[in-house]
């Protein structure tokens, strides 16, 4: 049955193929103009999916925020400028190449500080893993976790957003002196992360990024909020 | 549309699902058959993009037909099937960004998948639009049924669930094997030996019959 019908179908190609060859010319022309259109329709949606691509990034990482910081109700983008933190002014967007480093400050309804949401990522098994992580500057403590990118092996990796006992790690955890893993099933200190078996180097990835992230931003958030904290008492003489 | 136009176009739909299988059959594509089928709605999900990217090549492929010279055919065929898969990846970002979220390293791979070049090559090129949407929707559907098929057998013994709705309870042990990449080829080798088992008894049968 299959043979009859490739014969079917040969003599169509021939009639179309067998005549005269096109000049080098056409070729090149033919290819030109096809590269040329290819390029522009991309260029084009490019363009117009960039700032809605964007969007629904923010929109993310906003949805993100409030989960990571339980009782958060609004929050305030801060940026890291020479080490210090100040008020970041999306409008004022001067340095271009470099992207801003931000952090996110949370606070509850009557307005008092709930904890910062930091982003950090981190080379894990497959691929870089993006996580934001919801600090509580004044217990030093990681308060809540999202995972925001991940292509780890389905059923292995990924569990370290998939599983409930895994997750339930990041709910209170001491970040001082350093977070530290722990086999499944041996977490005794409140600064240890109970790994997932079979995913330990995934698991480790998540302690390595947390870890690093907290080194980068403990001192400009401990500064800041005793600045915040001086300027409030100064204000109150 | 006359009757033979008719039973021609069912012909062309109907034969990837089964005799034409790309998966079971052609044994084409087996990048994505072996990389994302260890869920089910993994397989299932690369499936349906993959029609959706098929028909839509098969279609311009076989409109541009007779405007590009054979000599520089693939080429071009390149060029369209890649700038159509980026093209979607861009809109469903922007688009569906929850869908995105979960297909985003799928789509990619859809450019690599020999068989949207292979329909390209072998039906559109030579054949009228309307057959080439239909030739490319019957070779997508197959494909679908052929990595879900894959993915359910996967799931299942790997995870110990279907649709991540655990099956056994929490004391089956999953056979992890099974979702990594091993796994994929223990599946796919198995599937091949049933369907060249079954081929061979069929024609095994028609030779006893001609006896």
């Amino acid at each position: 049955m299959e043979e009859d019908k490739n014969t079917e179908t040969k003599p169509l190609v021939q009639e179309s193929t067998g005549e005269k060859e096109p000049s080098s010319f056409r070729l090149i022309m033919t290819l030109g103009v096809a590269g040329f259109l290819a390029g522009l329709i991309m260029v084009g949606t490019y363009l117009y999916t960039k700032p809605l691509i964007e969007a629904n990034k923010a929109a993310a990482i906003e949805k993100a925020i409030f989960k990571v910081l339980p009782k958060c109700t609004s929050f305030k983008t801060l940026e890291l400028k020479d080490e210090k933190l100040s008020e970041f002014d999306s409008k004022n967007k001067t340095a271009k190449g470099e992207a801003p480093k931000l952090i996110y400050m949370g606070f509850d309804s009557s307005s008092a500080m709930v904890g910062f949401a930091i982003l950090g990522s981190e080379i894990g098994f497959a691929d870089v893993i993006t996580i934001l992580m919801g600090y509580d500057a004044n217990k030093k403590t990681i308060i809540g976790y999202e995972v925001l990118e991940c292509k780890e092996t389905p059923g292995l990796g990924d569990k370290i957003f998939k599983r409930a006992d895994f997750l339930k790690n990041f709910t209170s955890l001491l970040t001082e002196p350093e977070i530290i893993f722990a086999k499944h099933g041996e977490k005794h200190n409140p600064n240890e992360v109970e790994a997932i078996t079979g995913a330990t180097i995934s698991s480790k990835a998540v302690i390595r990024l947390l870890n690093k992230s907290m080194k980068e931003w403990k001192v400009p958030i401990n500064d800041f909020i005793n600045s915040t904290d001086n300027k409030t008492s100064e204000a109150k003489k | 549309m006359s009757q033979e136009n008719k039973s021609r176009a069912m012909e062309e739909f109907t034969k990837g699902l089964w005799k034409e299988n790309q998966i079971f059959v052609t044994i084409l594509g087996m990048c994505p058959s072996l990389a994302v089928t260890n869920s089910v709605i993994n397989g299932l999900a690369m499936g349906i993009a993959t029609t959706c990217v098929l028909i839509l090549s098969n279609l311009l492929i076989s409109l541009c037909r007779n405007i590009i010279p054979n000599q520089v055919r693939i080429t071009a065929f390149i060029v369209i099937i890649a700038t159509l898969v980026q093209v979607i990846d861009f809109m469903m970002a922007a688009l569906v960004p929850g869908v995105h979220k979960e297909l985003g390293a799928f789509i990619a791979l859809i450019v690599v998948n020999c068989i949207i070049l292979g329909r390209a090559e072998s039906f559109a090129a030579k054949n009228p639009p309307w057959l080439s949407v239909l030739d490319g929707a019957g070779m997508g559907l197959g494909f679908t049924f052929a990595l879900t098929v894959i993915g359910v057998i996967r799931e299942i013994l790997g995870n110990g669930s279907i649709f991540n709705i655990s099956l056994f309870g929490p004391k089956f042990e999953p056979w992890v094997i099974m979702i990594l990449p091993p796994g994929g080829f223990i599946t796919l080798g198995f599937l091949l030996l049933g369907f060249s088992w079954y081929a061979q008894r069929k024609i095994n049968k028609l030779q006893q019959k001609e006896k």
